[in-house]
């Protein structure tokens, strides 16, 4: 506490001086929930997954005697982003390659030290990340259990071997960078037969899979879906795919010592197993609920 | 008046009218799409409409059921029979069919229903059986209704007939879809002035068949409608 005074009474002066250059009396924009010094408040974006992050994010935190707000449940970057900026938040789980690209629109990096390096760089302050995780939820080429026997598929460099290679993914991937033209540049795969399907790696696009339609289909590697069907996900040797590594993006001012260790040792041990693991539990039949899904994965870990 | 001109710009641009995305072939595919629909849709509506219409019988089971294919939200609909039936032209073209049904019986049966009972009895008097009744007198006094009943159904169909794209067909879906996800804007709103522009052409081709409908039947009497 008395450690971290001095840096509030910075946050509060710099706060002052950036409300003042803004020239802004308007009560909403001091308003906007901001939290008291001692307390941190966790928000998460609209999806299951992530929610689930920041509830284990703000129940250790709790653990260890810090004061946690949750506001979960933000829409996406284009909301929180702010959010976070203006004080209304203070912590949430981001993904370390979209975070670069909604930072710097002309980011390249795609290697995950590359992506973390760069985003280092990029991000304003006072927004910081902390240490990333391995866990990982980003696009990823799969094809059945029966195909990669047959092919002897291991990585996306040997879908070489399949002539016509016919690949289901989102609209998007017919032109994006990591989409067909990166496998044509990086992996010199040519004449993919592209089924676009808008469900992002769902139902639809996973029966087009099964149903031998398609003989790829991109699906976010933790979607339950993978593991229920045994699908094999290809290895990326070349990074086509930029990395998107769990993170806790934070407002340095809350970044204490206590915070940042709490957090750090949740990213030391969470993998893209787990998130797997997790999504299945509350997206299957048991639908568990994230805070539910959250004690059970840290007390599991023993870091409650 | 940017959006404007960065749409005008897409549209005029050369490469967008040759190739495999090329505005000549969305037209066509979505054209192709929404009439396959109206066809198969008609061959189940306007036969139930019609004997719906003549018997009076089973009238309001049909605005029960047409009153819920209506609320039925077609993307679910679709996604639904994607994971039935698999990728390709069959679901779309199902969950378009449930969407043009409604327009379709209600115009056949509110067409006949519309005919003066003193006509119909009238063709009875002088001995034409049930059929000749409804080939030679209900229908024709009916078809500008019948095909008021064609008309909106296409409209609706040409309208939505974009989420074929949703799931990896064609049409002047793919422009909205595709431009959405690549933050292509001028592709979306040309793809959308794209589809009024069909909706409205398609929708003159029916202003004048209604036109020819009701110049047949003009020596006919009939009560308003």
């Amino acid at each position: 506490m008395t450690i971290r005074r001095p840096i509030a009474v910075l946050a509060a002066a710099a706060l002052g001086l950036t409300l003042s250059a803004c020239g802004s009396d308007d009560p909403t924009s001091k308003a906007g929930g901001k939290s008291a010094s001692d307390t941190i408040t966790v928000g998460s974006a609209a999806f299951p997954e992530n929610e689930i992050i920041a509830e284990i994010y703000a129940q250790a935190l709790e653990a260890k005697g810090v004061k946690v707000k949750k506001k979960l449940n933000i829409g996406a970057r284009e909301a929180y982003i702010p959010a976070l900026k203006d004080g209304s938040i203070d912590l949430i789980p981001e993904y370390t390659g979209n975070l670069l690209t909604y930072v710097d629109k002309k980011a390249t990096a795609t290697a995950p030290a590359d992506v973390e390096e760069a985003l280092d760089d990029a991000l304003p302050d006072p927004l910081e990340i902390l240490d990333v995780s391995k866990a990982e939820d980003k696009d990823s080429l799969n094809v059945t259990p029966e195909l990669a026997e047959k092919e002897g598929l291991k990585t996306i460099a040997d879908l070489k071997k399949i002539d016509g290679l016919k690949l289901a993914a989102n609209p998007e991937f017919k032109e994006r960078s990591y989409g067909i033209p990166g496998l044509e540049k990086v992996y010199g795969i040519t004449g993919v037969k592209f089924t676009p399907i808008s469900d992002g790696g769902g139902p639809a696009t996973l029966k087009a899979l099964l149903d031998g339609k398609v003989d790829v289909a991109d699906i976010y590697s933790t979607t339950p879906s993978i593991l229920a069907n045994k699908l094999v996900t290809l290895e990326d040797p070349e990074n086509l795919i930029a990395a998107q590594n769990v993170v806790p993006l934070i407002n340095e001012d809350k970044a204490t010592d206590t915070v940042e260790d709490v957090l750090d040792k949740i990213s030391a041990q969470l993998t893209t197993a787990d998130l797997l693991d997790l999504n299945a539990k509350n997206q299957g039949s048991d639908k568990v609920a994230p805070a539910e899904l959250a004690k059970q994965w840290l007390t599991d870990k023993g870091l409650l | 008046m940017s959006v404007a001109s960065d749409t005008i710009d897409w549209l005029t641009d050369h490469a967008h009218w040759v190739g495999d995305d090329s505005i000549p072939l969305r037209v066509t595919q979505h054209v192709e799409y929404s009439l396959l629909t109206v066809a198969v849709a008609s061959a189940v509506a306007l036969p139930i409409g019609l004997a719906i219409g003549h018997t009076g019988r089973l009238r309001g089971v049909a605005v029960a059921v047409t009153g819920a294919l209506r609320a039925l939200p077609t993307l679910g609909v679709l996604t639904y029979f994607v994971l039935l039936s698999g990728i390709g032209l069959k679901a779309p073209i199902l969950a378009l069919t449930l969407l043009a049904i409604p327009p379709l019986l209600a115009g056949a049966y509110s067409g006949l229903e519309s005919v003066d009972r003193a006509t119909i009895d009238a063709a009875r008097a002088i001995g034409m059986t049930e059929w000749q009744v409804l080939r030679k007198v209900e229908v024709p006094l009916a078809l500008p209704l019948i095909v008021g009943g064609i008309r909106s159904a296409t409209l609706q169909v040409v309208a939505t007939a974009t989420i074929a794209a949703y799931v990896g067909l064609g049409g002047l879906g793919r422009y909205l879809i595709d431009g959405l996800q690549l933050g292509d804007y001028p592709r979306m709103v040309a793809g959308s002035v794209l589809v009024i522009a069909v909706a409205l052409i398609l929708d003159g081709v029916f202003v004048l068949l209604q036109r020819l409908a009701i110049g047949s039947r003009a020596a006919l009497p009939v009560r308003s409608s």
